[in-house]
């Protein structure tokens, strides 16, 4: 007998893609994808049957091939998640995500009096995890900020 | 062998080792009890102050003076090219540097002086920026913590006031992280010290706790450290009924351990009772006069290899 395997999400010939975010998350990724500028033609699943986490979300993100600074900063929302690299519908590359240490020039600092919006530095912020709480402190301003207001969802 | 502050940037409270800190409070305490008037001779040192201050400048200024270095600079950021004609403070502060061999400045916007710390070829010495970091101020207050006590460790020290938005409160109780105090807190709940601190406590492995009124903080504190609870942060029917709370008067202190100082980084209205003043206890005007021998102190390693 033939095995019956069906994709949940249509397969992608050159692109990224990302699996096993936790449902609920991948919003939240596909809206951190839009600040990063992205344009590529974006294919999503939420809450779709897993095995490991009961339901997942997964973001497929064609032509388009995520190198593994973009995938930490991906991360903060989603850090058990799995970036897959494809090109020719096979696996280039593979990472598992994780909480970076630091995000340098991907958010502008909640603060409006910081002085990272009105001099020619680059945001940086430090994260830190605590109690399933991801917070980002800005290294100038020093203030901490969850990460869903740094990231302004 | 050279200090480990020569030529560094002070910026936050949070940069400074605990050994740094002591080092600092040691040569206030000798340069007070023995001046040293040539310690920045042939030095020049800018004064950039962006945001008007009084006892920040002038004592920077006078510590400055006292070492035999001069000074350069302005008291009011109005007439300088960042007002006048646009340029950036990474501009300035790249020109100023350049010119000087320490660079102090204080500045309304909180990261002001890290940013100038990565433009500037001397070290920066941040004067307070915005709502963020002053610290020389802790650096004062530590001095007068040891002066009046005699160590910085294991003191039972109790915050008063303001605790949310104080940033002199918050750089004193991150500092004295490093010599394993006991803090207490009497704040108003909307003005109570932020989690993102309480956390920091914790990782510290300081012992905190709230307390309701000025008998209970009185009776136990080594070190009571005043604040003023801000009028705009309350309507008007609201603060009056907490700020009378907030004030602390000579009867509450007639349980006070004999060794108890209180401090408070001034300027005072009326959070402590000018009858509080005659008291052994009130050590503030000492405290602001120690700002020169701190900032002289940080001054002379900052610009010495050794001294």
């Amino acid at each position: 007998m033939v095995e019956k395997k069906k994709l949940q999400v249509e397969a992608i010939n050159t692109g990224t893609v990302i699996d096993h975010i936790p449902a609920g998350q991948g919003v939240k990724i596909l809206s951190q994808l839009q600040l990063l500028g992205t344009d590529s033609r974006i294919t999503v699943g939420f809450n779709l049957p897993s095995q490991e986490l009961g339901l997942k979300d997964i973001i497929k993100v064609e032509n388009r091939l995520f190198n593994e600074t973009e995938a930490s900063e991906m991360g903060l929302f989603a850090p058990k998640a799995t970036i897959n690299v494809i090109e020719n519908y096979a696996v280039r590359d593979k990472f598992k995500m994780s909480v970076p240490e630091k995000l340098d020039g991907v958010f502008e600092c909640p603060n409006s009096n910081c002085i990272t919006h009105n001099e020619p530095v680059q945001s940086s912020f430090t994260v830190k995890e605590r109690n399933n709480n991801i917070n980002l402190k800005c290294k100038y301003c020093e203030k901490s900020f969850s990460k869903d207001i740094v990231a302004g969802l | 062998m050279t200090n480990s502050l020569y030529q560094k940037h002070i910026v936050s409270i949070t940069d400074l080792s605990r050994e740094e800190l002591e080092l600092i409070v040691a040569t206030a305490a000798s340069i007070k009890t023995s001046p040293r008037p040539n310690l920045l001779a042939g030095k020049v040192i800018a004064s950039c102050f962006f945001e008007a201050s009084t006892r920040t400048r002038l004592s920077f200024e006078t510590a400055v003076q006292r070492l035999g270095g001069t000074i350069i600079g302005f008291a009011d950021g109005g007439n300088t090219s960042l007002a006048k004609k646009g340029e950036t403070l990474s501009d300035s502060i790249q020109v100023i540097s350049s010119y000087t061999d320490a660079v102090v400045m204080r500045h309304p916007q909180e990261g002001s002086a890290r940013m100038a710390s990565e433009f500037s070829s001397a070290p920066v010495i941040n004067g307070g920026d915005g709502s963020n970091q002053h610290p020389t101020q802790t650096l004062l207050d530590l001095f007068s913590i040891y002066e009046s006590q005699g160590t910085l460790d294991g003191l039972k020290v109790a915050f008063c006031g303001d605790l949310k938005y104080g940033r002199t409160v918050h750089s004193l109780a991150q500092a004295l992280c490093h010599f394993g105090a006991e803090f207490t807190f009497l704040a108003p709940d909307e003005l109570s010290m932020p989690d993102y601190l309480l956390e920091d406590f914790v990782d510290a492995g300081i012992t905190f706790k709230r307390a309701e009124d000025f008998y209970e903080v009185a009776h136990e504190a080594d070190i009571i450290y005043m604040t003023r609870v801000q009028k705009e942060r309350f309507d008007e029917t609201e603060y009056k009924q907490i700020a009378s709370r907030y004030i602390l008067t000579a009867e509450h202190l007639k349980e006070a351990k004999p060794n108890m100082r209180i401090l408070h980084p001034l300027p005072r209205v009326d959070e402590i009772s000018t009858d509080v003043d005659k008291t052994p206890h009130a050590y503030y005007f000492q405290q602001a006069e120690n700002g020169v021998y701190a900032r002289e102190a940080l001054l002379a390693l900052v610009l010495n290899e050794s001294i």
